[in-house]
């Protein structure tokens, strides 16, 4: 109690006299960046989530061949979730006497819970989204539909026993699937609708999905309870499951966002660091007075703790104040740039791991200080040379290094990236350390060669040897972190501009007879659209892994298709594509055309969990084909090209009756080409993947910007850092600079002397932090963000010369006032 | 746990030893090897007996202060205060008693700059468990003439109003023995003669045992005896 009210008193003394400035600051940017970061992060999470979940037109989504049970829906509603259903079958659409086999949707009122329905008033035209689903006698067919049947908005079609008129054409669907399952044109109805058209009768081939969404964490639970409680052969989706284009887009945004996170995590803990060193400094002689006047040191440590818990209290809520209205601000402002959907509310969860981050920051970096000051002997109120004993490396290191792994792999859980992470920065700590011991080292050489001002500066770095490498330590932490981060930023960038330029093919054509290959190449290029590579497609089943059949498989997974059971689509290809790399087995040459060899895609690998060298046997068209495993190929589905899980050598599938594939770009408002098209080549079938791609753009889009808003707040609190560490040293300053003037220095000389030794530090800090930037980017790009690594020049300059120029600023606009004031005030004091 | 200081009821004449050193010695260790700095010293100090301490820089003054203070412990030989061995006493022990029984006034004030002039005075009631702190450390305040400036902070005081506060510190919680060093060192002619005045009036109300260490030869003379040190050693 006593400790309590004497803590309470000196801080609210030390508050408003300015004395705990840098370290309030300090906690207050830690805690700002790390809750700002936190609430970006999972807002921007939830967004490329709900962007991710348009794909299903759901959060999650349960299908199943036969009715759902009305249960379902009820223990949704229970838990306040959302729900739609659609009825999907395939059924011939007749306008008079045109008729072609389509797929079905009847709808719910709710549907797309996810995503967006986007309509036109003529066939092939840009789409915009639609208000609701098609009033019950309504159907809205799409572009190719229509054209095969000759029908326009207005046209009555005849589905089943029901005829629905046409009142919009539909340009996408969000459901309407990424991998090719769904090659049949597409119509959206009324679920209402559908007993009129007596369409489902038994054995038909139907097939009943139940859409659900709503807040995360109920979704997560639901999730769970669905699980548990669905029938055998139901399905549950979610966006883990989700195409692969935008599975690839949200995991790289994670991991790209979890990373910005840590560096802000790790500046945090720096920043404490330098702020608990000079509270644990300016406190040496209170402490030994209160020992003097009969306090125990007990009590001292808990005046201190109890100190530093107050500030940390009050510096975690002004920061998450200012995390959270930073933030806000940020995403007002470029929401506006984006055009993006609104994006979810913020979670409380930063909150409170801001709060948890800031006491375990502090609990690692500034306890070992505490405790330090606690063992200052009382004799230091007669000899201010008396400090503490010095610590155990174990007590002064441990408690920092703990709290350093826990929130690594707190941000980072994958145990090979933690391994690869600590490793770097253990290793760059060492080499800072190292380097920081050679120019203290150097500095002792050169400083009878040079000027009084330069000698003054730079033997400031050798006398304070500890100090000097801990800042050197500490600056080149920050800088590393700062051009790292501008590195990789850049590269995911221009990675992402490589894989997605804006003319990437939006058009899929399937079930291109071989007999009008060529023509309907030539019809594309005549037509000025932008053609890739054409390559055959047949269907078939997988039937056997080793000799033992794939229904074994099926049943151990309750009966459910896993897609690597379904029937799939297979190729023929003599090259390996630009977007495909090879890494296991190895890829065929002329020699083996011919022999029955496959390749595999990783997902489907995975999923089967074979391995090169395993025999697989195909059903195609009725016939059993046995393969080897020749090679696993990892696929960037992301560049929209043509591209197969399983892919055979040219010369085993020839004789299998088949069809091509191919895509194109076709340039906004080409509505007549592709009319033009579906008429002269009835059977195949266009795909439209002009939605896919902008969904794919805007979540990356998405999470380019929340990187960019995430460096913005590591620099802020690398600037911190900076502040933090200079103000660290001023006292010593203050002294120095009045013993100089005393002597007869003119302050020019002496802010000479500030600027080169802050000068000197900053530029070596930024020497060895452009080195361990480069090496990091080097291993992080290449390992973990599977991206290709080029080497910049650039972060050197930044790093030499800004961190000169920066820590040189940053040191003069702390030490000013120590050098303006007068000597005799300092000397006084 | 702890208790109340109790004020010395004894008549001056009636003397006991409040304060005893039994060959003391300090040895430091420094680049050219150990150093002695308090070398073989024996002290008896009475019961309200006032002491300076003198002698050149370097002398060992007031290591010989921190050593009978139990600020510091001594390389060889003991201290008693009231018949206590500090040197049997750990840091903690020995904080406690000091708390009970010992005051301290130092060349450079020390008082805590965050605190008022008051809570500065309350301090060491306050750690000695004190419930009527903040009664007592007002009255010493008022004695010293600083009832105008009990809201001040240090900085907003001059150098001689800061050692009284200093002084108030120092005698609020009657101690036993009052240690100090150099308590005029930093104050011009004129208030050192005044804070010097006040510290031997305070000094003789409260019966206090003083042990000074100083260059002023002034304040030294006032003082009832003399210890003069060189190198170490008691003269």
């Amino acid at each position: 109690m006593k400790a309590l009210r004497l803590a309470l008193r000196t801080l609210a003394r030390e508050w408003r006299s300015g004395e705990l400035g840098v370290l309030l600051l300090a906690l207050t940017v830690a805690v700002a960046a790390l809750t700002g970061v936190g609430f970006l992060v999972s807002r921007i999470s939830a967004a490329v989530a709900l962007q991710a979940s348009a794909v299903l037109a759901a959060d999650i989504r349960l299908g199943s061949p036969q009715p759902l049970a009305e249960a379902y829906f009820a223990e949704a509603a229970r838990r306040g979730l959302r729900s739609a259903r659609s009825t999907n079958l395939l059924s011939v659409v007749f306008n008079a006497d045109a008729s072609q086999l389509t797929n079905l949707a009847a709808v719910s009122a709710g549907y797309p819970l996810r995503g967006r329905v986007l309509v036109a008033g003529e066939p092939f035209a840009r789409g915009s989204p639609a208000a609701g689903i098609p009033a019950p006698g309504e159907a809205w067919p799409d572009s190719k539909l229509l054209a095969a049947v000759g029908g326009r908005v207005g046209s009555q079609l005849s589905i089943g026993a029901a005829s629905l008129r046409v009142t919009r054409v539909l340009i996408a669907r969000p459901d309407q699937g990424g991998t090719f399952a769904e090659l049949a044109p597409n119509l959206i109805m009324n679920a209402a609708d559908l007993p009129a058209t007596h369409l489902i009768q038994p054995g038909s081939r139907v097939s009943y999905s139940a859409l659900f969404a709503g807040e995360r964490t109920r979704i997560d639970s639901f999730k769970g309870w669905l699980i548990v409680h669905k029938a055998r052969g139901e399905r549950l989706r979610d966006i883990t499951e989700a195409s692969p284009q935008i599975r690839n887009a949200v995991e790289r945004a994670g991991r790209f966002l979890s990373l910005a996170s840590l560096v802000s995590v790790l500046l945090c803990a720096i920043a404490v660091a330098m702020a608990a060193r000079r509270y644990v400094h300016r406190h040496l002689d209170t402490v030994a007075l209160l020992k003097t006047l009969g306090a125990t040191r007990a009590f001292t440590l808990a005046v201190s703790v109890l100190q530093l818990l107050a500030l940390a209290l009050v510096a975690a809520v002004a920061g998450a104040a200012l995390g959270f209205l930073a933030q806000e601000w940020l995403l007002r402002t470029i929401r506006g740039l984006l055009a993006v959907t609104d994006l979810p509310a913020a979670s409380l969860t930063p909150l409170a791991i801001g709060f948890v981050t800031a006491i375990a920051v502090l609990a690692g970096f500034a306890m070992p200080p505490l405790l330090q000051l606690a063992r200052v002997p009382a004799l230091r109120v007669l000899r201010r040379d008396v400090g503490p004993p010095p610590p155990l490396v174990l007590l002064a290191f441990g408690p920092a290094i703990a709290v350093v792994l826990l929130l690594i792999y707190w941000v980072v859980p994958d145990a090979k990236l933690f391994l690869y992470f600590t490793a770097a920065l253990v290793a760059f700590v060492l080499v800072l350390t190292l380097a920081g011991v050679l120019l203290v080292y150097l500095a002792g050489r050169l400083r009878g060669r040079v000027g009084v001002a330069w000698r003054f500066g730079v033997a400031n770095l050798s006398r304070r040897r500890a100090e000097s490498v801990v800042q050197l330590v500490a600056f080149g932490t920050g800088i590393m972190v700062l051009l790292l981060l501008g590195i990789l930023r850049d590269d995911l960038n221009g990675d992402w501009q490589r894989t997605l330029p804006p003319n990437l093919p939006n058009y899929f054509f399937i079930n291109i007879p071989p007999a009008v290959r060529g023509d309907f190449v030539s019809f594309l290029q005549a037509q000025g659209a932008r053609t890739t590579r054409v390559l055959p497609m047949i269907r078939g089943r997988l039937t056997g892994i080793n000799g033992h059949a794939v229904d074994n498989l099926r049943s151990a997974r309750n009966g459910e298709d896993t897609f690597a059971t379904r029937e799939q689509n297979l190729t023929w290809a003599s090259e390996l594509g630009a977007d495909n790399r090879v890494i296991a087995g190895r890829w065929w040459t002329a020699a083996d055309f011919g022999k029955p060899l496959v390749s595999l895609a990783t997902e489907f690998q995975e999923s089967l969990g074979v391995q090169v060298g395993d025999h697989l046997t195909f059903d195609i068209a009725g016939e059993a084909l046995e393969v080897t495993v020749a090679s696993i190929r990892k696929v960037k589905w992301d560049t929209f090209q043509p591209n197969f899980f399983i892919v055979f050598p040219p010369g085993v599938l020839e004789g299998a009756a088949g069809t091509y594939m191919t895509s194109a770009y076709f340039t906004p408002g080409s509505a007549r080409s592709l009319a033009q098209l579906a008429r002269r080549f009835p059977s195949v079938s266009i795909f439209d993947i002009d939605e896919l791609l902008t969904q794919v753009r805007a979540v990356l889009d998405k999470a380019a910007l929340a990187v960019q808003s995430v460096f913005v707040f590591t620099l802020f609190a690398g600037l911190t850092v900076l502040l933090a560490a200079v103000q660290s040293s001023r006292d010593e300053r203050r002294y120095e600079s009045a013993m100089l003037r005393t002597l007869g220095a003119s302050r020019g000389v002496v802010v000479q002397g500030v600027l080169a030794e802050f000068a000197t530090l900053g530029g070596l800090s930024g020497l060895l932090a452009a080195v361990g930037a480069s090496v990091g980017a080097y291993f992080l790009t290449t390992h973990w963000l599977d991206l290709r690594y080029a080497f910049e020049f650039l972060p050197w300059v930044e790093g030499v010369v800004g961190g000169a120029l920066l820590v040189a600023a940053g040191g003069w606009l702390a030490t000013r006032s120590v050098v303006n004031q007068p000597p005799l005030t300092t000397l006084r004091a | 746990m702890s208790t109340n200081p109790k004020p010395s009821t004894q008549a001056p004449t009636i003397r006991n030893h409040v304060l005893r050193a039994e060959n003391l010695c300090k040895q430091v260790s420094s680049p050219e090897g150990s150093l002695t700095i308090v070398d073989e010293v024996s002290l008896d100090i009475l019961a309200g007996e006032s002491v300076a301490v003198t002698g050149p820089s370097g002398a060992g003054k007031s290591t010989l202060l921190a050593l009978l203070a139990g600020l510091d412990v001594p390389t060889r030989g003991r201290v008693l205060l009231e018949g206590q061995d500090l040197t049997q006493l750990d840091e903690d022990g020995r904080a406690r008693l000091r708390a009970q029984r010992v005051g301290f006034v130092f060349q450079s004030f020390h008082l805590i700059p965050a605190l008022t002039a008051l809570e500065n005075v309350m301090l060491p009631l306050e750690l000695a468990g004190r419930r009527d702190a903040r009664r007592a450390a007002a009255e010493t305040l008022q004695r010293v003439g600083l009832k105008e400036r009990t809201g001040h902070y240090p900085r907003q005081l001059s150098g001689g109003e800061q050692q009284r506060v200093a002084l108030a510190r120092a005698f609020v919680t009657q101690p036993a023995v009052l240690f100090a060093d150099e308590p005029t060192g930093n104050l011009d002619t004129v208030t050192g003669a005044r804070v010097g005045e006040l510290l031997f009036e305070l000094n003789a109300n409260a019966h206090t045992t003083l042990v000074l260490v100083t260059h002023d030869r002034e304040l030294a003379a006032r003082c009832a005896r003399l210890v003069k040190m060189e190198a170490g050693r008691v003269l």
